[in-house]
C-alpha cells in the first residue's frame, strides 16, 4: 500500500502531465500484478467497491478523536478523509497491507462488517496510506489523473498505442493482468465483450487557403454540430454508448440506449433536441457526468443522436468500405430508426469551396460549429489520420475586454502572471466574464506579466488585481447561459487573441454585447 | 499573590509589573525581553533590550546596530529586575532561542517564546522547566499536526532529485532559522555539492556558519547571467516570497518545494503551488504541545497565539487550567 500511496502523493502535488505520465510508467515499471492493475482500476474510476459514505467515517472518527477537536480539525483541513487520515492515532508497529488484500476486502465485506473492517485497517497503516485508503473506499482519488490520462500512460509504458487500450478496455477488468501482459510484450488481449468500444476517426483543422488545393468533387461535407462526439453501439441485445475516449456513458442516457433498436456500431453527434429544434451545448451538460439520469431530466432534455457515420452493421466490419459506401448503408438503416431520436447527419450541397464557405457563414442553426469536409473514398481510420477528415469550424466569437486579475503559473512559467481574468462592463464597474491563460505569445506573456506587477492594486494569496487599463481581445468558441457566473455568461475555451494597446479600457465591450450573442433558449415543447 | 500581578498580557505584550518589563512586546517599549529574532518576537525601537547573544546579534544583523538604545546579553547566569529572578533557557525553535523563567514570590513563569522538541541541528535543543504557569505558543494545536522526522523529509527531496535530475529543486524556506535547519539536514543526508542561496539569506547563512553551524558550500544564486542548466539538477534555497519574483525565471522548468509544518495539509501545499511540500516545522506539532504540558505539569496553562480553542478544548478534557491570551501581533507564519 506504500507504494500506491506514494504515488497518490506525487499526482496529487505534480501539475504537469508528462510528470504524472513518468510517475505512472514508473509505477506500473516498478510494481507487480495484479497490485499495478487495481492501482490503474482506482484512477480510471473502474473498481467496483461497496460505498463507504461519509457518514459511516464520521462514526469512526468519533470513537478515535474528540468531536469537539475533531471539528476544529475538519474545519482547519477542510477535506473529511484527509482530516481522519491525519487525526487517527499512529500505529505502534505500523503494517503495510497490499493494495490487493484491501481492494478484494472491501468488495467482498458486508455492509454491516465494512465498519469494523475499515477501523482496523486504518489501525495497522501509516498517514499516507490511511489517506490513499480512504480516498479508495470512497471513491475518487481528486489527483488530477483523467481515466484517459491512466489508460495513456499504460500505452507509453508497453510501447501500444492508447486506442488500442481504449478499444479493449471494456471487454477487461481490474486487476487488468492480460493488459499488463500484453504491454510487456505479450499477447494482445480477445476482446470477448459485447458491444465494444471502437477508435473514432478523427479530423484536422483547416481553412480556405488550403482547401482551395484540394478537388471539391472528391469530397463530402456535411455540419459540424456542437454536441458529443459518442459512438452507439449495439451488439446481440447489448448497448452501450461511448464517449469518443472509450469512456461508457450508457447510464446517462437511457432515453437513446432505449431507442437503439439496431444491431451494429454508429458513430454521430450527442444533442439535446426537442421537437424539430437542437438545444444549446448547456442544455445538454446538464445530462453529463451523471451515474443516472432523473425521470423529469429525460421528459425536459430528451437525447437525440445525428449520425455521421457507421462501423459496424449486423456483425460486419464496414470500416475498410469508402465513406460514400458507409453512408448508402447507414441511410437504409436509419431510416427504421425513431426520428425522435435518430437522424442522418444531411450532406451538403456545394460545387466549389466558395460555395461551401458561403453555406458555413451563414448555418441554418445556431448550435452548428462549422463543416466537416470528408474524403469520399476514405475509410473509417483509428485516431487523427491526415488527409482524410477535415474541420473548417466557423470563426469564433471575439469580445474586447479589461484585465482584471492575474494569478501566477507553475511549472515554466513559474514567477510568471499566466492565468488572467477579465471583465467586460456592466454600467459603470466592471463585471467579470471568463479566465483564460493561453493564446499569447512568449513576448506577449512577458508584457502582461509586466503590466500586472507594475498596476497591481490589492493582494489575495496567489492572485493579484489590476488597474482596469488593458484591454484584451478574447476569441471563444461559444457563450452559455450560467447561474454559477456573476455575469449569467460562461465562455468557452476563451484566450487571448490579442493585447489592444491602442484601446482605451472605457471603449471595451459591454455586458449587453455579450447577452446578445447568447444562443436564443429552446423551450421544452 | 495573584499570578497576574506577577505576569499579564496588554495591548503591547506580557507585561511584568514588579519588573516594569515586556516580553516580546509588538511596540516599542522601555524594557524588552526577548525570547528569539523573528520579526514578529523582536522588533525595533525599544529602549532596553535583554536576550541571548545570539538573539541580539540577529537583531543588529537584520536592524542595524541601532535597534536599541541598550542591550544586555542573558548569559548562563540568572538576573534579577526589580525582584523577578530572570533566566533564559534554550527553546529549541531557531538560533538563539530561548524560552524565558521568571520567578517571584515562590512561582515561577515559563514563557515559552515559540518552541520544539525535534532535533534541529541548527540551534540547541529545548530544556524542559518546571513551573506554575506555562505560557505556550499553539501555532500548529490540531491533533492533526503530527510532524515527521525531518530526515524522512529531506531524503524525499533526495529522491526527487534523483527522479528529475534536469530540474532545478527550489525549496522555499524562512530567512532566519528554517533555511540553515534545511541546509544542515541536506549535509547530513550526504550532499556535499555547493548550494544555491538567494541573495536574502546571505547574511543569516553566514552568521551561523560563523557560529559553528555546519553549512557546507553556499554560493550565491542572484546572477541572471548564470546558463540556465548550470542549475539543472542543484538545490537552490529561496524564501518563498521569491518564486513570485522575476527571479524565478532564471532556473530550467524550477520544482517548486516549500520546508514548512502548513505543508501537512495538501489544500495549503495546492494553494501555493508547491510541488514538493517538505513538512518541516520549528513548532511544536501536537503530540510534543501536550506531552509538554504534561511533563511541567504546570497549575496553569495560558496560550499566546494560534489555535487556542483546540488547546483549551484538551485542557478541559484533560482537568487542567488553561487560560488563552489572545495576544495580537504575532503571526502564524513569518513573512520574512
Amino acid at each position: 500500500m506504500i507504494a500506491f500511496a506514494d504515488l497518490l502523493e506525487r499526482l496529487a502535488f505534480t501539475p504537469a502531465r508528462n510528470g504524472k505520465l513518468r510517475l505512472l510508467v514508473d509505477f506500473f515499471g516498478a510494481r507487480s500484478d495484479p497490485e499495478r492493475g487495481y492501482a490503474l482500476a482506482a484512477l480510471t474510476g473502474d473498481l467496483e467497491l461497496r460505498s463507504v459514505t461519509p457518514s459511516l467515517l464520521r462514526g469512526l472518527v468519533a470513537e478515535r478523536a474528540d468531536e469537539t477537536l475533531f471539528a476544529l480539525s475538519y474545519d482547519f483541513v477542510g477535506d473529511l478523509a484527509e482530516t481522519i487520515a491525519l487525526i487517527w492515532p499512529e500505529p505502534d508497529d505500523p503494517v503495510s497491507p497490499p493494495l490487493p488484500d484491501l481492494v478484494e476486502e472491501l468488495q467482498t465485506t458486508g455492509k454491516a462488517a465494512l465498519p469494523g473492517v475499515i477501523a482496523a485497517r486504518l489501525d495497522q497503516m501509516v498517514q499516507s496510506e490511511r489517506y490513499a485508503y480512504l480516498k479508495l473506499a470512497t471513491g475518487g482519488m481528486r489527483v488530477g489523473v483523467s481515466a484517459r490520462l491512466a489508460r495513456s500512460a499504460l500505452a507509453q509504458y508497453g510501447d501500444l498505442q492508447v486506442t488500442e487500450i481504449e478499444e479493449l478496455w471494456h471487454g477487461l477488468e481490474p486487476p487488468y493482468t492480460v493488459l499488463f501482459a500484453w504491454a510487456e510484450g505479450g499477447e494482445k488481449p480477445v476482446n470477448a465483450a459485447r458491444a465494444p468500444f471502437r477508435p473514432v476517426m478523427l479530423s484536422t483543422p483547416i481553412d480556405l487557403d488550403d482547401l482551395r488545393a484540394l478537388p471539391p468533387d472528391d469530397y463530402a461535407a456535411e455540419w459540424k454540430w456542437d454536441g458529443i462526439r459518442v459512438q452507439a453501439v449495439s451488439d446481440q441485445g447489448e448497448r452501450r454508448l461511448y464517449s469518443r475516449t472509450g469512456e461508457d456513458i450508457s447510464r446517462a442516457f437511457p432515453d437513446l440506449i432505449d431507442a437503439m433498436a439496431f444491431e451494429g456500431a454508429l458513430d454521430g453527434e450527442l444533442l439535446v433536441k426537442r421537437g424539430d429544434r437542437v438545444a444549446p451545448f448547456g442544455d445538454l451538460q446538464k445530462r453529463l457526468n451523471r451515474k443516472t439520469a432523473p425521470k423529469s431530466l429525460l421528459a425536459s432534455h430528451p437525447a437525440f443522436l445525428r449520425i455521421y457515420d457507421i462501423m459496424v452493421e449486423d456483425g460486419q466490419d464496414l470500416r475498410e468500405l469508402p465513406f460514400t459506401k458507409r453512408h448508402d448503408r447507414l441511410s437504409a438503416m436509419v431510416s427504421a430508426l425513431d426520428p425522435l431520436r435518430f437522424d442522418l447527419s444531411p450532406r451538403l450541397d456545394f460545387a466549389t469551396w466558395d460555395d461551401l464557405a458561403a453555406l458555413r457563414a451563414d448555418p441554418p442553426d445556431q448550435v452548428i460549429e462549422g463543416v466537416m469536409i470528408k474524403r469520399r473514398d476514405s475509410p473509417y481510420l483509428a485516431g487523427r489520420i491526415r488527409g482524410h477528415w477535415y474541420k473548417w469550424k466557423r470563426d469564433p466569437m471575439r469580445i474586447d475586454a479589461v484585465l482584471m486579475n492575474a494569478q501566477r503559473g507553475h511549472g515554466k512559467r513559474s514567477g510568471y502572471y499566466s492565468d488572467f481574468g477579465f471583465g467586460v462592463w456592466d454600467g459603470d464597474t466592471l463585471v467579470p466574464v471568463g479566465k483564460a491563460y493561453f493564446g499569447f505569445t512568449d513576448e506577449e506573456l512577458v508584457e502582461l506579466d509586466r503590466f500586472v506587477r507594475q498596476n497591481t492594486t490589492d493582494r489575495f494569496g496567489p492572485v493579484r488585481a489590476v488597474k482596469p487599463d488593458l484591454v484584451l481581445e478574447i476569441a471563444f468558441e461559444g457563450l452559455n447561459r450560467s447561474k454559477r457566473h456573476k455575469s449569467g455568461v460562461a465562455m468557452r475555451f476563451p484566450r487571448i487573441a490579442r493585447i489592444r494597446r491602442d484601446k482605451p479600457a472605457a471603449e471595451a465591450d459591454r455586458i449587453e454585447t455579450l447577452r446578445e450573442m447568447l444562443p436564443d433558449p429552446v423551450d421544452p415543447a | 499573590m495573584r499570578f497576574e500581578d506577577v505576569l499579564h498580557p496588554t495591548p503591547q505584550g506580557l507585561y511584568s509589573p514588579p519588573g516594569d518589563f515586556w516580553i516580546d512586546p509588538v511596540v516599542p517599549v522601555p524594557r524588552a525581553l526577548i525570547t528569539h529574532g523573528h520579526a514578529d518576537h523582536a522588533r525595533a525601537g525599544h529602549g532596553a533590550v535583554l536576550a541571548t547573544r545570539q538573539t541580539l546579534d540577529i537583531m543588529a544583523l537584520r536592524y542595524g546596530e541601532g535597534f536599541t538604545d541598550t542591550r544586555q546579553e542573558a548569559g548562563a547566569e540568572p538576573v534579577d529586575i526589580g525582584g523577578v529572578t530572570v533566566r533564559f533557557v534554550p527553546a529549541g525553535h531557531v538560533l538563539g532561542s530561548a524560552q524565558i523563567v521568571l520567578d517571584h514570590g515562590g512561582k515561577r513563569f515559563v514563557v515559552s517564546g515559540d518552541y520544539c522538541r525535534h532535533p534541529n541541528p541548527a540551534c540547541a535543543p529545548f530544556e524542559p522547566v518546571p513551573c506554575d504557569v506555562f505560557v505556550t505558543e499553539a501555532t500548529f494545536a490540531l491533533p492533526v499536526f503530527k510532524h515527521p522526522d525531518p530526515a524522512e523529509e529531506i531524503a524525499r527531496l533526495m529522491q526527487s532529485l534523483a527522479a528529475f535530475p534536469d530540474r532545478a529543486h527550489l525549496v522555499g524556506a524562512y530567512a532566519l532559522g528554517k533555511a540553515q535547519r534545511v541546509i544542515a539536514l541536506i549535509r547530513e543526508a550526504g550532499w556535499d555539492k555547493p548550494i544555491y542561496i538567494h541573495g536574502a539569506l546571505q547574511k543569516l547563512c553566514d552568521y551561523h556558519a560563523d557560529q559553528g553551524i555546519a553549512l557546507g558550500e553556499l554560493r550565491a544564486a542572484t546572477s541572471d547571467k548564470t546558463d540556465k542548466k548550470a542549475y539543472a539538477g542543484q538545490i537552490v534555497i529561496a524564501p518563498p516570497s521569491a518564486f513570485n519574483a522575476p527571479w524565478a525565471r532564471r532556473f530550467p522548468d524550477p520544482l517548486i518545494g516549500f520546508a514548512s509544518g502548513w505543508m501537512q495539509i495538501r489544500n495549503r501545499a495546492k494553494a501555493r503551488g508547491v510541488e514538493l511540500p517538505l513538512i518541516l516545522s520549528d513548532h511544536v506539532d501536537w503530540p510534543d504541545l501536550t506531552r509538554t504540558i504534561e511533563e511541567l505539569d504546570p497549575e496553569e496553562t495560558w496560550i499566546t497565539h494560534g489555535r487556542e480553542d483546540a488547546l483549551m478544548r484538551w485542557c478541559e478534557m484533560t482537568g487542567r487550567k488553561g487560560r488563552p491570551l489572545r495576544l495580537v501581533g504575532y503571526e502564524d507564519e513569518v513573512p520574512e
